[in-house]
């Protein structure tokens, strides 16, 4: 609960700094706007083109668009201090994180917040009201539910991404780029349901990172392909992902050398 | 005696490469995300092929060229790529030390954008292209003729000038705001659509792909790539060429001149 209060008022804190700078957070904000609306606009100007994609309509791409969209975003408002911790490990600044009587990983938590993500689930969310009623859903209460579990599973999964790559740092003490290709990668790719790939992609996503557990299975299951209850919960077996992410980052901890500057 | 001007920048171009080429362990870990991203990029153009090929604006092999090639040489044409190093002097007042030098500061920096970004690719396209030319046939990259490939060596080359132009207006901007974040983010993030960064501008509604490939931005990336894969000849690739030059020397001369102009009023920041 203590940690939770501190978290808070790291968060608050944050929010009032950047309330400072008004118009670089307004400008922020817009830019990160053009980052998801570009992508909006090149599948909308595809579909324009193609209708259709391994079975899936545009509406129903727009359901995994926005999902995966406010899912990254989320976290990147949320957690992205792992997203700066190679910095932190480079300049010194984790030795003095261990030395506080703190957990180390919410201070790394509680050392960024990138509030101008806000317009990109802004974004996701219009499209996700707009997609609603148009992607041939019937929607009950337990479809929202399930709606709910992919987008909470979702944001817990692109902050195991982003711990993964803190902790590969411990390794390398370089932030390292490969990480981007399962973290905006995955924002990128993940608007279109995995299985478009392929089935050797959809394989690697549901078992290795699991992406499609949150977004392609549970969207067959909405929109009537299936009656089988297991890929509406698929969302809950990524949760699983927390634990190969922790333990990396444990590792990591443990491995630990200062870079003494 | 002045000292020779192309030789200046020419030492310049050199020691900016030769420090980019350093940079070893990031550029491996950067084929292996190019590689992926391109793979993926591949399938996705494979799946929307198979649902329609009759909708696909152009072979799915010139398709294919054109994501292998856009990611080997993504260093130059990925227009929010660009150094960052003329932003952090501005801002903490190093350019006071820039403007003491005996060179243009327009060209300087110009110079080191082209090495910044030819020495990135320079280390990355090789693994990226041997690889692409090896898989099967629709997937992989098409072996252009000699002359596609002479129109792609001049164009790519004006593509790298005009980008960095787009870069240095950044620059530039920064003596006004001295934050460029916002400004950069908002210009670089359009370019990468309007250029056709993130679909080929032939794969957008006629009149609107049409339209854009009148920009500037076309130039930066679009134009290269369809004379590569040879989707761009004969007439229509000379105008291209020549609308290239164009925006090219437009942007240049209009950095310059705004460069002149914010230099007069600079004022120093730090100490």
């Amino acid at each position: 609960m203590d940690s939770l209060k501190l978290y808070f008022h790291y968060l608050s804190l944050h929010l009032r700094e950047r309330m400072e700078y008004k118009k670089s957070l307004l400008l922020g904000l817009f830019g990160q706007f053009i980052v998801s609306f570009s992508l909006f606009l090149s599948i909308y100007f595809l579909f324009r083109r193609f209708h259709a994609v391994a079975g899936f309509t545009f509406s129903q791409v727009l359901l995994s668009f926005s999902v995966v969209m406010m899912a990254f975003s989320l976290s990147e408002i949320f957690f992205r201090g792992f997203d700066l911790f190679p910095q932190m490990l480079g300049n010194g600044e984790f030795d003095r994180v261990l030395v506080r009587p703190r957990s180390p990983v919410l201070l790394v938590v509680c050392s960024k917040f990138q509030l101008d993500r806000l317009s990109r689930v802004l974004q996701g969310a219009v499209t996700l009201i707009y997609a609603l009623p148009r992607c041939g859903v019937d929607w009950t209460p337990e479809k929202a539910a399930v709606l709910g579990l992919m987008l909470l599973c979702g944001t817990v999964v692109f902050c195991c991404l982003f711990v993964c790559g803190a902790a590969a740092a411990f390794f390398t003490i370089e932030g390292i780029e490969f990480i981007n290709i399962f973290t905006d990668g995955a924002r990128e790719f993940g608007a279109y349901p995995m299985a478009v790939y392929g089935k050797a992609v959809l394989t690697f996503t549901t078992f290795v990172i699991p992406i499609a557990c949150f977004q392609y299975w549970p969207v067959v299951w909405l929109t009537g392909g299936t009656d089988d209850l297991l890929y509406a919960l698929c969302p809950l077996f990524s949760l699983l992902f927390i634990f190969p992410a922790l333990l990396l980052w444990k590792w990591g901890v443990r491995k630990y050398q200062s870079t003494g500057s | 005696m002045r000292p020779n001007r192309y030789k200046q920048y020419a030492t310049l171009f050199r020691v900016r490469f030769l420090t980019g080429l350093q940079y070893r362990a990031a550029a491996l870990a950067g084929i292996a995300t190019q590689f992926a991203w391109g793979g993926l990029m591949v399938l996705l153009y494979r799946a929307f092929y198979a649902a329609d090929p009759s909708a696909f604006p152009m072979p799915l092999q010139a398709a294919c060229s054109y994501i292998w090639m856009q990611q080997a040489f993504l260093a130059v044409f990925m227009t929010w790529g660009m150094d960052a190093s003329p932003i952090a002097l501005i801002r903490d007042g190093g350019v006071s030390y820039e403007l003491c030098r005996p060179v243009d500061l327009y060209w300087m920096w110009f110079t080191k954008e082209c090495a910044y970004r030819l020495s990135k690719a320079a280390l990355r396209c090789m693994p990226i292209l041997l690889f692409a030319a090896l898989l099967p046939a629709p997937y992989g990259l098409r072996i252009p003729g000699a002359a596609e490939l002479g129109l792609f060596l001049v164009s790519g080359t004006l593509a790298l000038f005009c980008i960095a132009a787009l870069g240095l207006l950044i620059d530039v901007s920064t003596f006004y705001t001295l934050d460029a974040t916002g400004v950069r983010s908002l210009l670089t993030n359009a370019a990468d659509f309007l250029s056709g960064g993130l679909v080929p501008l032939a794969f957008l509604p006629a009149e609107l792909g049409k339209f854009l490939t009148l920009l500037p931005f076309a130039g930066m990336e679009n134009t290269p790539l369809m004379l590569f894969n040879g989707q761009l000849a004969g007439r229509a690739a000379a105008e291209a060429l020549l609308l290239q030059l164009f925006w090219t020397a437009v942007l240049i001369g209009g950095g310059r001149l705004w460069m002149k102009k914010a230099l007069r009023k600079v004022v120093a920041q730090g100490g």
